[in-house]
């Protein structure tokens, strides 16, 4: 038998000891070089998930209904399935936000609401609070079964007296108000309260594993002989089958699901899974190795269940305590002591973490917004204030814990306790889930879902467990109050087929998830609600997407910076303000006016320390002008892009109107050109007209004045004179012709004709002209027929036009002219080739217009009347083709005229 | 179809490994092991129960092995 002294002072060494490590893990964190940052220190601290509860109930109820007890580690096995996906999106999240609790969390989520903010922390509180009477009780119950076991007296007088549990919630609020509270920055972690965690965890872990190996090996001799003998008792044989659960499969599954969500959203695990994480790349490591941790510390339940079942076969043992009493009753009283401090690990920092969660979910989220509201609270100095209520409601909840331990927990086994409080933090998922995967659960709707599933659980859960110790009457219950049995919590609508677990989770999540889906469904969100809601489902990791846009108004930086100095000290102010100056390449001066990004800064410099609902509180204090909200948001881009679309507009308009000057100013001078080409044309004419004119008008009066004219002589001028009047009626009549063609008076006879014949009636026509001048005429013509349709004596006269032009501009010593004629598939070309001097590039589109004539031939002075070109174009065009000039390798040009087949 | 970027691949690994798991661990599958029988000694349903856990664990751990990737943002799912 242990002396009590011993105990106390090895129990007191323990706590020092975790001191030590807290005070080691801050003091590194100060100096830089953190030790949690470290995936295996993260995982051991998710191991708060094994309090005292698993440290002592499982066994008892491993005792009790075989499996039972597994679902609690096998949910959290299956949940850190999906950390990768849901969990780095919750930190993620919280890091952008500033977040500082799970209240924190859904408050953001949901758009900052204080009242989802109040109203999940009243929910953690009164479902957490049978939680911590549960540590408690099992801190209180290990002490006890350490001093009193075997009945033997305990040494009279011990200061320790009676009440245990009140000392143990002492104690341990001084532990965590220490740890807890030493800064008021809360999103700093706590490092030095990780690292005690995580030692515990371990402790824990090393004790349970020793008394387990202990009871299977030392005891018997090995776990095949262990199952051996259990199976000859008739009681425990039966607990190797799933029969033996309370509920069955139903059951198993509603604890699985309750374990699941627990595991992340019970609020110290959300503490140290999301609020304390260094990295989120540490999440890795810990979706294996958490669930490897509760495989391990599992292993051993069973067999010390059946082994203390066995042991103490027909004794009066709590199975609670089993594991303790083992090693005690074969005299190992060393090992029991190490198994009692294994479940002070457990229960101490389950109660540490809880309370510390709980303590900031309630100052931030429900009294301090309350405070400011009710303008309680002033915000100057407002930092040692903070400490103060948060200090304060360390204590409180601990003390909380220890009152309904007093009502309640003595009517109790440790993991029905346990349950009740599973099922409360299982209201928290479906806001959380919802809200992070769909944009339109709304403020209203969790709100609805939340204060539904809350109420539901209270009744069907938590009202029992006071009726049942006795501070209401167990009529309530059975049959149900007022004697209507539809309305017992335990058979709500005579549903008769579940364990009463089972039976809430059900009732209180159908509730829950229905009034959140059907109230968002019929909500209209407003502009920071919708805000939120989309940042939070799409995960955005840019920072600068914050809702500042909802602040407008002027306000100075001083102002700002005095508010953020009430909180958290001049200097530090002075100090966050400056290098956000820095950062920005700002700088400020006292009158400067604080930009939407400053006024972004600060709220979340103040949600790192208030939270989330209190920063803004406190924001709309001092910021002169309302928060905007989305209509006028809406107001204002309607305005802007209105003005906008006018401007665009109007610049289009103006574009419109230089395309048109533009085009004006190129039509103006065309018709210029065309001015200049006329009075060309007229001058062109007339010289053209007074040449053959002139030259009869001297025959003719020659002729007149010589009567006695030798006859020879007057033959000739005569035949001038008919020469030049038939160039005149030519000229006269190519004026004519072009107009009537310009005109489109003339579409030309359509006749289907060949056009070799065509070519060669032109070359025929124009051999003369050749040999005048001594130009070699060749040509090359397909060998078979080309039939194209058309005018026979136009396109005689383009072809003509084209020979006769060539042999004018040929070389004037050995002028070649070719002509060919090309079929190709869906057209026909005719090529004319001269080797004359050529057309400069800029006239060969102009040459085809009328009056225009090669000003600057070698020649010197036009020979055309500078119509015959244009004449052919609009002969060609008519015909369905085109006509162009190119350059001819080797001198002169080609030009070409393309007819339709 | 083109292949799947690799984290993407890797959460649909996770929720397939969920679902299994989710399966083998509750009605009916997790019936069939709920028989009265022994091997080496020890109750069939304790064995099932603890080695389909020791596959999740092995499984969630070789999914995530892969420690040359970066911790990428999380996707929308």
């Amino acid at each position: 038998m242990l002396p009590h002294w011993v105990i106390l002072l090895v129990s007191f060494g323990y706590l020092g000891l975790l001191f030590a490590v807290a005070y080691y893990g801050d003091k590194r964190a100060d100096a830089g070089r953190s030790i949690i940052s470290n995936p295996y220190i993260y995982t051991f601290s998710i191991a708060v998930y094994c309090t005292g509860w698993t440290f002592y109930g499982s066994v008892g109820r491993a005792a009790a209904t075989g499996v039972g007890f597994l679902p609690i580690y096998l949910g959290p096995t299956l949940a850190a399935l999906l950390w990768w996906l849901l969990l780095r999106k919750i930190i993620h999240l919280s890091k952008v936000f500033n977040i500082t609790s799970i209240a924190d969390f859904i408050a953001s989520r949901f758009g900052k609401s204080m009242k989802i903010g109040g109203l999940v922390t009243i929910i953690a509180v009164v479902g957490i609070m049978p939680y911590i009477s549960l540590q408690l009780k099992a801190i209180s119950l290990s002490f006890n079964t350490l001093f009193h076991f075997h009945g033997i007296p305990q040494e009279s007088g011990f200061f320790l007296g009676e009440d245990t549990a009140l000392y143990v919630a002492l104690i341990l609020a001084v532990f965590a108000i220490l740890f807890g509270t030493r800064h008021i920055d809360v999103t700093e972690r706590h490092e030095g309260m990780v690292a005690a965690i995580a030692f515990e965890s371990l402790v824990k872990f090393l004790a349970f594993t020793a008394v387990g190996l202990f009871v299977t090996f030392s005891i018997y001799r090995g776990p095949g002989d262990l199952y051996t003998e259990a199976m000859q008792v008739p009681e425990l044989a039966r607990l190797m089958e799933m029969d033996a659960l309370p509920g069955g499969y139903a059951a198993w599954f509603s604890l699985t699901f309750i374990s699941m969500t627990a595991i992340m959203f019970l609020p110290r695990q959300f503490q140290v899974l999301v609020v304390e994480n260094v990295n989120e790349d540490h999440v890795r490591t810990a979706t294996w190795l958490f669930p490897l941790y509760l495989f391990a510390i599992n292993l051993f339940v069973i067999p010390i269940a059946f082994a203390g079942v066995m042991q103490f076969a027909g004794a009066s043992v709590d199975p609670d305590t089993m594991v303790l009493a083992l090693p005690l009753m074969h005299g190992h009283n060393l090992l029991a002591l190490f198994v009692f401090l294994g479940g002070l690990s457990a229960a101490t920092g389950m109660v540490i973490v809880e309370s510390i969660a709980l303590s900031t979910m309630l100052s931030n989220d429900l009294l301090v917004p309350i405070m400011l509201r009710l303008k309680l609270l002033r915000t100057e100095g407002m930092g040692g204030v903070l400490l103060t209520i948060r200090r304060g409601c360390i204590l409180g909840v601990l003390l909380l814990g220890y009152l309904y331990f007093r009502l309640i927990g003595e009517s109790y086994a440790l993991v029905t306790i346990g349950l009740v409080s599973f099922a409360a933090a299982a209201q928290f998922a479906p806001a959380i889930l919802l809200g992070l995967y769909w944009k339109g659960a709304s403020r209203s709707g969790a709100l609805a879902g939340l204060a539904a599933g809350f109420v539901v659980w209270a009744y069907t859960l938590l009202l029992p467990s006071f009726a049942k110790s006795g501070w209401l009457p167990m009529s309530i219950v059975d049959p149900g109050p007022f004697g209507i049995s539809a309305l017992g919590p335990y058979h709500l609508l005579n549903l008769t087929m579940f364990d009463p677990i089972t039976h809430s989770v059900f009732w209180s999540m159908l509730f829950n998830v229905g009034f959140l889906v059907a109230v968002s469904l019929y909500d209209r969100p407003t502009g920071l609600d919708q805000l939120q809601a989309a940042m939070f489902v799409q995960g955005s990791r840019a920072s600068d997407t914050g809702d500042t846009r909802f602040w407008h108004g002027t306000t100075r930086v001083e102002d700002l910076k005095g508010l953020v100095a009430r909180l958290l000290g001049v200097d530090r102010a002075e100090r966050a303000f400056q290098s956000y100056a820095r950062q920005h390449g700002l700088k400020f001066n006292s009158d400067t006016v604080a930009d939407a990004m400053l006024l972004e800064f600060t709220e979340r410099e103040l949600a790192k320390t208030v939270g989330a609902a209190s920063a803004r509180v406190m924001m709309s204090s001092i910021i002169e002008g309302e928060a905007l909200s989305i209509e006028g948001l809406m107001r204002i881009m309607d305005e802007t892009s209105q003005v906008i679309e006018y401007s665009r507009q109007l610049e289009q308009k103006s574009r419109e109107l230089e395309v048109a000057t533009q085009e004006l100013q190129r039509t103006n001078e065309r018709l210029k050109e065309l001015d200049v080409l006329k009075d060309d044309f007229v001058n062109t004419i007339s010289h053209e007209l007074r040449t053959p004119l002139t030259s009869i008008r001297a025959l003719s009066e020659i002729l007149h004045d010589e009567i006695n004219m030798d006859p020879d002589d007057r033959q000739r001028f005569l035949g001038i004179m008919v020469k030049e009047t038939e160039r005149l009626t030519r000229l006269v009549n190519q004026v004519l012709d072009f107009s009537k063609i310009e005109s489109g008076a003339v579409r030309g006879i359509q006749e289907d004709l060949e056009l070799t014949e065509v070519v060669q009636e032109a070359l025929a026509t124009t051999i003369q002209l050749a040999r005048d001048r001594n130009v070699v005429i060749t040509n090359q013509l397909p060998s078979g027929s080309v039939r194209v349709t058309g005018d026979r004596d136009r396109l005689v006269q383009v072809v003509v036009n084209l020979l006769s032009n060539a042999i004018k501009y040929c070389d004037d010593q050995a002028g070649k002219v070719h002509l060919r004629l090309v079929l190709e598939p869906e057209e026909v070309r005719v090529e004319v080739r001269d080797n004359g001097p050529g057309i400069r590039p800029e006239e060969r589109e102009r040459i085809f217009e009328k009056f225009h004539q090669l000003s600057d031939t070698v020649k010197g002075k036009p020979h055309g009347t500078g119509l015959g070109l244009a004449i052919c174009k609009a002969i060609v065009q008519n015909h369905g083709g085109r006509i162009w000039v190119e350059d001819n390798f080797g001198g002169g040009s080609i030009f070409i005229v393309t007819l339709p087949v | 179809m083109g292949r799947l970027p690799e984290s993407k691949r890797r959460n649909e690994r996770l929720i397939a490994l969920f679902v299994a798991a989710v399966l083998a661990l509750n009605f009916p599958l997790l019936s069939l092991a709920s028989v009265m029988k022994n091997f080496w000694g020890i109750p069939v349903l304790y064995l099932y129960l603890f080695f389909i856990w020791a596959l999740i664990i092995l499984a969630a751990g070789l999914t995530l092995r892969n420690r040359r990737e970066t911790a990428d943002p999380p996707e929308e799912t």
